[in-house]
């Protein structure tokens, strides 16, 4: 294909993007900005300079409007606002918020194109700043793909600037000095003669003065908050198990309710018995829903109880039953008139491989679960004039949309109370859950009804990571790697998770090859093909998306090469790396994990290189084979995010990354039988355990030009550079997750 | 139904529950105390930790009634008024993310130090790894949860 039909194909998404962005609303539309959500129901005498601070006579409370599912970005957030507000934590209180347009992601558009992180150029900026638009148009709120620090960095900064500025002025007007002799700190404006006025006092004063827009951010050097540790504002609570999670909120008067669904997916309820549940104690209603039944009684226990005698007759599965049939229909889908992109084509690949290639191999990543340890949950309380929603979810104003759309309300008459997640990893972008709370609501309208998933429903009805293939070869000559070419085949995550949210997701999508084209190596031919399957088990965006299956493909084929070229795994990668930032990412990875040094017998070391979300990140994993199998020693992880917020929480995700990316791999896998998931509690899907768990030294480097988050991209590089290891170590190579089911781990 | 009473967090509580009640429903749902979390409910992860007559018990596994006549705390009853030395050393050493599997590894680590210190064992870092095989992090990389036990013991020992 053409060069240019190839970016014709790319920007079709952004084609109609940009249509409706520029042409349909025009350039004021896209210009202006949302109303402020705060000041609609504004008491007296309380200021709000923006969507994200808020102060009255008695306290300040900032918005944090980016989901906390663990990853600690309710105290990031804050500490950016707090930063140039000047003021300290334990001063202010902090909310999530209502969903709002106004908490538009706006690295959100990042993502959203089709260029490489690493390009800077004027196409690719100028779609990035046109997806952007197309975002705020949209309203678009979310939490995901790693981007909320992006997102934040600036905007709260500003936020905080904005507000402190603001309150200036209105000290300036109380005392009579001009601003340029005020000071700030400690949440109150310092006047030359010494006098504090707390912004407290000057709410009701600033609340009547026409919010600072232009701003200067501080410099870096200036910082008191961004880049040192911090104290999660939520430790204490956690440590002392008084922080309420949804599975742990009560509303008034509310009923327990769990679901059972069809557990084939995409079967329908053909009847059902619950004439024993009916009867038993605490009771109160059996409730036939989309696709199955839900029992409400008076606590969750006799719920889960009561479900227990119900029995079913359940229709077939809508997908292919047999976990075999999947595997073949990704084999089948390697054809042109699947192609969904060609998403990197340098150098001329028909020409490297005229006569045949050095090495070829196949590779597979199966399904798996996002088992969050606390289980889905949803409150809702439907009344004719408003619903409202007690739960943890990722994409607040999507809620909105689909919870109306069962009640018959309009989205703003939704009100979710967002709440602090027991983990996601991506399960919490979905909405079935709630969607089945939603539905029983309002079957019993003025009673608030909390459905509580138990752990098997949970893990039967997850939208699992896709399973994908990997066909690879390439050419070595002279010792070097001259040619990379891997095609890959899976059904699109995108597409199934869009047309569940209600969010059409036209185009090629992106994340069936991230992590295998956005590398940022310089190899005379590098091709990437992606091939969109047809959807089998409805998936969903799992921690880091694409790039742990396509990430582990692309870096096992390149480490393969490496070998047959005869080449040092280390020195080859970092020959072939085009990018300085990515580089140094990987010479640190080196020179920390002493490379190169003599490990002893049986002993083995890998280093695997994946950039997702544009995080370049290097990851040297060592292992021991013993006789009772692989012990994995030590793991070295070293990522550029260009800014780190809060060290101690950056170095404790990048630990959390790397174990979830080893330990899926060695062991975790949802497999079908008869349309059902076999897997059904942790004990089958186990992932690390604490006593398998290996020292893992972390070093983030800072020289990248823009602020990128780290929840995701550690996770991908875990499982080749597992991989290459053990192949050092025992000459075995494993080209399929999970790995346990070829070798023994101790 | 059976009549149960007991001691919780150093209150007396009677109900009248059914036979087959477990003790961590029982804590939830009729106390409602939410600190107990329940992630697994089969005995595998460990979020459900409690103290029965100062023993770690997964109370998903146990039933209330057998809990007649004990003395049960949870986790929003193991320290009086300020933070445990346990929920300390968690706070200080980042010992967490989303929080949702403190409690029970919190109420697990107490119940290690103490049964070291009495028998005299020294508490290494591998001894904290493999007493902490039951319970599951999902999101951290265990490294902080380790150092803060680690740290919380010392804190217990010399406090
Ligand atoms: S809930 Fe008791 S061990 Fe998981
Ligand atoms: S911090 Fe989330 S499960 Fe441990």
């Amino acid at each position: 294909m053409g060069r240019v039909a190839k970016i014709a194909r790319r920007t079709f998404l952004i084609g109609s993007a940009a249509i409706a962005g520029g042409v349909a609303f025009g350039v004021y539309a896209v210009k202006k900005d949302p109303d402020n959500p705060l000041s609609a129901d504004l008491s007296d005498g309380s200021a709000t300079f923006n969507p994200w601070v808020l102060v009255d006579s008695e306290k300040m409370t900032l918005i944090t409007p980016h989901g906390d599912k663990g990853q600690g970005v309710m105290s990031s957030q804050a500490a950016l606002i707090a930063e140039e507000l000047d003021i300290e934590f334990g001063q202010f209180e902090t909310s999530f918020g209502k969903p709002s347009p106004a908490y538009w992601n706006r690295a959100f558009a990042e993502e959203g194109v089709p260029f490489m992180a690493t390009d800077h150029g004027f196409t690719a900026e100028t779609m990035r700043s046109i997806m952007g638009g197309v975002v705020k148009l949209l309203g678009v709120q979310g939490t995901g793909g790693s981007t909320s620090m992006a997102d934040s960095f600036d905007k709260l900064r500003t936020a905080g600037a904005t507000a402190r500025e603001t309150l200036k002025l209105a000290a300036s007007q109380k005392s009579g000095v001009p601003v340029g002799q005020l000071k700030t700190a400690n949440g109150a404006v310092q006047l030359p003669d010494g006098t504090e006025l707390k912004y407290t006092e000057l709410a009701s004063l600033a609340a009547t003065i026409e919010p600072v827009k232009d701003v200067k951010l501080r410099d870096e050097s200036q910082w008191r908050l961004i880049g040192k540790s911090m104290e999660r504002l939520d430790i204490i609570d956690k440590s002392t198990g008084t922080l309420p999670y949804g599975i742990d909120i009560s509303v008034e008067g509310m009923l327990h309710a769990t679901v059972c669904v069809n557990p084939k997916k995409g079967g329908s309820l053909n009847g059902f018995d619950a004439s024993e549940a009916k009867q038993m104690r605490g009771v109160k209603d059996v409730i036939e829903i989309t696709d199955g039944v839900a029992v409400v009684a008076d606590n969750t226990w006799r719920a889960f109880n009561a479900m227990r005698t119900i029995s079913f007759d359940w229709g077939n599965a809508t997908i292919p039953p047999e976990q075999e049939e999947h595997w073949a229909t990704l084999s089948d889908s390697f054809k042109e008139e699947l192609l969904d992109s060609t998403w990197r084509d340098d150098g001329d690949a028909e020409e490297a491989f005229k006569e045949g290639a050095s090495f070829s191999a196949e590779y597979r990543s199966p399904y798996v679960a996002h088992a969050p340890l606390e289980p889905l949950n949803a409150i809702v309380l439907v009344t004719d004039d408003q619903v409202e929603v007690w739960t943890g979810h990722q994409l607040q104003r999507q809620l909105q949309v689909l919870v109306a759309a069962i009640t018959g309300h309009e989205q703003d008459q939704v009100i979710l109370h967002n709440q602090f997640m027991g983990g996601s990893f991506g399960h919490r972008l979905e909405f079935e859950h709630v969607k089945q709370a939603a539905e029983i609501a309002n079957k019993m309208r003025g009673t608030p009804i909390k459905m509580t998933y138990s752990r098997e429903e949970d893990f039967a009805h997850d939208f699992p990571r896709h399973i994908s293939m990997g066909r690879g070869q390439g050419m070595v000559k002279d010792g070097k790697v001259t040619a990379i070419d891997l095609s890959l085949a899976a059904p699109s995550v995108m597409a199934s998770q869009g047309g569940r949210a209600n969010l059409p997701f036209p185009g090629p999508d992106s994340q069936l090859a991230a992590g295998a084209w956005n590398n940022p190596y310089n190899i005379d031919t590098y091709r990437m093909t992606a091939y969109r399957a047809p959807e089998l088990a409805p998936t969903s965006s799992w921690r880091a998306v694409g790039a742990p299956a396509a990430g582990f493909f692309f870096d096992s084929l390149l480490d393969e090469l490496i070998h047959e070229a005869g080449a040092d795994p280390m020195e080859e990668r970092i020959r072939l790396m085009g990018h300085d930032v990515s580089r140094k990412v990987l010479e640190t990875a080196a020179e920390l994990s002493n490379w190169g040094s003599d490990l002893g017998p049986n002993r083995g070391r890998g280093v695997a290189f994946v950039e997702s979300f544009g995080v370049p990140v290097a990851e040297v994993v060592e292992v021991t084979n013993t006789d009772s199998g692989i012990k994995i020693d030590k793991v070295w992880c070293v990522c550029d995010v260009g800014t780190i917020v809060d060290p101690i929480n950056f170095e404790n995700l990048v630990q959390g990354g790397v174990v979830f990316g080893l330990g899926h791999a060695i062991n975790s896998e949802i497999t079908y039988s008869d349309g059902k998931a076999d897997q059904s509690n942790y004990h089958m899907h186990e992932a690390m355990r604490m006593y398998q768990c290996p020292d893992i030294i972390v070093k983030g480097l800072e020289n990248g030009t823009k602020i990128r988050g780290i929840g995701e991209p550690p996770v991908p590089p875990a499982a080749p550079a597992l991989a290459n290891a053990i192949f050092a170590a025992t000459g075995t190579r494993l080209r399929e997750m999970p790995f346990n089911k070829f070798i023994d781990f101790v | 139904m059976t009549e149960i009473s007991m001691v919780v967090n150093g209150k007396s509580v009677k109900a009248d529950v059914a036979d087959n009640t477990l003790l961590v429903d029982y804590i939830r749902e009729s106390l409602r105390l939410t600190g107990t979390h329940v992630g697994c409910d089969t005995s595998q992860c460990g979020a459900c930790v409690v103290h029965v007559d100062g023993k770690a018990v997964k109370s998903c596994t146990m039933l209330a009634a057998s809990a007649q006549g004990s003395d049960v705390t949870t986790i929003e009853g193991l320290a009086n008024g300020d933070l445990h030395p346990m929920q300390a050393a968690f706070k200080e050493n980042h010992g967490l993310q989303c929080g949702f599997c403190t409690p029970g590894m919190i109420m697990s680590a107490t119940d290690m130090v103490a049964r070291y210190n009495a028998s005299g064992k020294e508490l290494t870092e591998e001894a904290i790894r493999d007493e902490l095989e039951g319970n599951i992090c999902r999101c951290t990389g265990y490294h902080n949860i380790v150092k803060a036990i680690a740290d919380g013991a010392s804190k217990m020992t010399n406090a």
